[in-house]
């Protein structure tokens, strides 16, 4: 799946099986995901701002925004434990609170990268040769985006204003105001400049929910004895806790008979998790819609009739991972 | 006749250093071992880290190739899936003589937690790993450690003796 | 007063055989009854029940409900090209998001297909769903959305479900002399015999198959001729050495002695037969 940003997976299966049993998560919760699931954004869009730079021959800021990457790793690290494959979004909630000064230190990392951000624009925005090889390049139109179901930037990169997190929103995005930018020239270079612009809202979604956590009740995981164990407390020292917990491990939780599509927006598009249940402990059929896949399909049309240079900048730009593609 | 007071055969002052053939190539060859760039997975992401700015590989000497005719060591980095074995090891084939592998991360040790039909139960079974990296992903960290462990072995290695050849496990 | 069993009464509770037991992982609910999602009816959702209306004046819609916010619809599986197009161009489904299959072939001997549409003008997703016999073809829908063609090459790959009409169809995911569809429940998690040396034959050929020898996933495994990679503790040889039998004992102590420490010589001690 996408290694890029791990936490936009992890955050999608536990949403398609909330949605599944549907339960209800804590708004602490919530707002905890909301700033993870963002800080993946963020990652990943430097990320692809990197490597696509790095592709297109400028090495300058590939370092710099790895410098950047690092900052925000380090953040996750802090919560998650792990830089690369976190696993910090359970079925129900998250398991911790926040670590202390998590928060200052996010702050100050958000205050730093709009000044960064402002750096590469700087950097490449103008540049002869970036604009060279990116303006014109890779034109998808909107019909063709359409029909080869595009998501995510590569839509909004075709002029096509559809962003999840505004049309059909999870989590709390209905509470927090941002724009979803989108592109009128149908080329690479206004892709890469949605990028920067997603970047930016980011930002501004995760200072709005800063406020929304401090307001929050400690409550970080649903009460729903049937699907999900207690705090690790409760199950040390009360017995039917422990029981229950118990019988969740050994025999996993039962969810109701029936099935779900359930799509999120990752970094890169449209993630989907559809799940077949017949009541087991494992689903009948689980399949994922995964962004990459379908946006390499729309290479075979999009790629002839340009220069070979051309497509090391289109393969770099439409941000596949290609741990997406065989899943 | 003028006579020099210096005793050129103390404190280090001679101009001139007395060593083996052997050192001094190994010594060479442990200090610019240029790995390709040969990404599978995750891993790869960490190597790219790596390489960049905050963990900076480049002060070992380590500079990436993109040509397997140009790089030393191979870092397996990432999941090896059995339809692309046969690849991986054209690539190790094509790598010039003296040459090292570094397998990174669970899955190309072991197959990690893809015990399917569709991955290499690791990569030694196909080609003749060096050093083995443990983690899910490894982090950069441990991969310069890993490097720092490949350049010992090196050193310790014979520089014109034919090497045994290596094995598969 | 008592429990005494009457001399006739030797009734005993009908014998099961238990050893089926150890092989589930856990105890099992006998009578466990799932809870469904409920599934509401079109009526309940205005856009949906405008759809439904549309299309069942042109095709047969065996079932239709809402579950979860999504249309589920099951048509014939020879409509299936021609309700796409209908829901792209009159009812503003323009995108095909998802195709794939589920397995049913144990116990119904067949595949139920299913499109997962969207349409971002209504804002609505639907399901539209047909079952298809185990070598049933069906038609491609290539031509009415583009994005259909890696997915029904995923979907030949994986299940092996025959799709005509289709300008490529080759496998997607596996290389093209794989045997077998990895994702049917019939396909083993490890592959069959094929599948697990496929990567040894295609580099070394069938016949170093002995020299490789069988997957080896014990981790405490250690190999006694293996001087390379293992030492033996008592029977230590060098780096690459033939192993040997031979036991070696070692004294881990100075052989000069250390200050004020006697090393014990073995043949200077007295032993005792008995406790004085």
């Amino acid at each position: 799946m996408d290694y890029i940003a791990a936490s936009s997976n992890n955050y999608g299966f536990a949403h398609a099986v909330e949605t599944l049993i549907g339960l209800e998560v804590p708004r602490r919760a919530q707002t905890i995901r909301m700033m993870l699931l963002e800080l993946n954004r963020i990652t990943s869009h430097l990320f692809w701002l990197a490597a696509h730079a790095l592709d297109v021959g400028a090495m300058t800021i590939f370092l710099y925004a790895f410098r950047e990457r690092e900052y925000a790793m380090d953040l996750i690290e802090d919560y998650c434990g792990a830089r690369l494959t976190h696993s910090s979004i359970r079925i129900g909630g998250v398991p911790l609170d926040l670590p202390e000064n998590w928060i200052t230190k996010l702050s100050k990392f958000l205050d730093k990268l709009p000044e960064n951000i402002a750096d590469y624009e700087g950097l490449i925005d103008q540049n002869r040769i970036w604009k060279m090889r990116l303006e014109d390049v890779g034109v998808i139109t909107p019909e063709m985006a359409q029909s080869w179901g595009c998501s995510g930037p590569m839509l909004r990169g075709s002029g096509i204003a559809w962003d999840i997190r505004k049309e059909e929103p999870y989590e709390l995005y209905d509470e927090v105001e941002f724009d979803v930018p989108i592109s009128d020239t149908f080329d690479s270079y206004g892709r890469y400049k949605l990028h920067m612009e997603e970047m930016r809202q980011s930002i501004r979604i995760i200072r709005q929910v800063i406020p929304k956590y401090y307001k929050s009740e400690p409550e970080i995981m649903a009460h729903a004895p049937q699907y999900i164990s207690a705090p690790k407390e409760q199950i040390m020292t009360q017995n039917y806790s422990l029981m229950q917990h118990f019988v969740l491990v050994t025999q996993g939780m039962r969810p109701p008979v029936g099935e779900v599509y359930v799509a999120t927006e990752s970094p890169k598009g449209e993630l989907g998790f559809y799940i077949n249940s017949q009541g087991g402990a494992y689903p009948y059929r689980l399949k994922l819609r995964a962004p990459s896949f379908w946006h390499t399909s729309i290479l075979q049309e999009l790629l002839p009739g340009h220069y070979l240079a051309d497509v090391v900048t289109i393969i770099g730009n439409s941000n596949i991972v290609f741990g997406e593609i065989d899943r | 006749m003028a006579q020099h007071k210096i005793n050129y055969l103390s404190e280090a002052g001679l101009p001139v250093a007395l060593t083996t053939v052997d050192k001094l190539v190994q010594w060479g060859r442990s200090n610019s071992l240029w790995p390709m760039t040969y990404g599978l997975a995750c891993c790869a992401i960490e190597m790219m880290a790596t390489g960049a700015s905050r963990y900076d590989f480049d002060r070992f000497g380590t500079i990436f190739r993109a040509s397997p005719r140009q790089s030393d060591v191979l870092i397996i980095a990432g999941t090896l899936t059995k339809k692309h074995a046969p690849f991986m090891r054209r690539l190790y084939d094509q790598m010039t003589e003296p040459k090292w592998v570094i397998s990174m991360g669970s899955c190309a040790n072991t197959g990690g937690m893809f015990n399917t039909y569709a991955t290499v139960q690791g990569a030694d079974r196909i080609i003749p790993v060096d050093i083995y990296l443990p983690g899910c992903a490894p982090r950069p960290e441990t991969l310069q450690y890993a490097l720092m462990l490949l350049q010992k072995k090196i050193r310790k290695e014979s520089a014109s003796r034919k090497l045994k050849p290596k094995r598969l496990v | 007063m008592g429990f005494a069993q009457t001399k006739g009464d030797n009734k005993m509770r009908k014998y099961t055989d238990k050893k089926n037991v150890q092989k589930k992982p856990y105890y099992t609910n006998r009578f466990w009854v799932a809870p469904q999602i409920p599934k509401e009816d079109i009526s309940s959702d205005e856009v949906f029940a405008n759809d439904i209306e549309k299309l069942k004046e042109k095709f047969e819609i065996k079932e239709a409900y809402i579950q979860r916010g999504q249309l589920v619809i099951y048509i014939n599986a020879s409509d299936n090209v021609e309700v796409l197009t209908y829901l792209r161009d009159e009812l503003a489904y323009n995108f095909l998001n998802e195709l794939s299959a589920i397995d049913w072939l144990d116990k119904k001997a067949e595949f139920e297909i299913f499109y997962q549409m969207l349409s971002t003008s209504k804002k609505k997703r639907a399901r539209i769903k047909f079952f298809i016999k185990e070598k049933e073809p069906i038609r491609t829908v290539t031509a009415v959305y583009k994005s259909a063609d890696w997915a029904e090459r995923e979907l030949y790959d994986m299940f092996g479900v025959i799709i005509t009409g289709h300008h490529y169809m080759k496998r997607i995911l596996m290389p093209e002399d794989w045997f077998g569809h990895p994702l049917r429940k019939s396909y083993p998690l490890q592959g069959d015999e094929e599948a697990s040396w496929y990567e040894i034959d295609k580099i070394f050929g069938k016949e170093y198959r002995d020299i490789i020898g069988p997957e080896n996933r014990d981790s405490s495994r250690v190999d006694e001729d293996d001087t390379y990679n293992f030492s033996r503790i008592h029977h230590e040889v060098g780096f690459g050495e033939k192993p040997s039998s031979e036991v070696v004992h070692t004294d881990y102590q100075e052989e000069g002695g250390v200050f004020l420490i006697k090393s014990l010589k073995k043949s200077d001690s007295k032993i005792l037969k008995e406790r004085p």
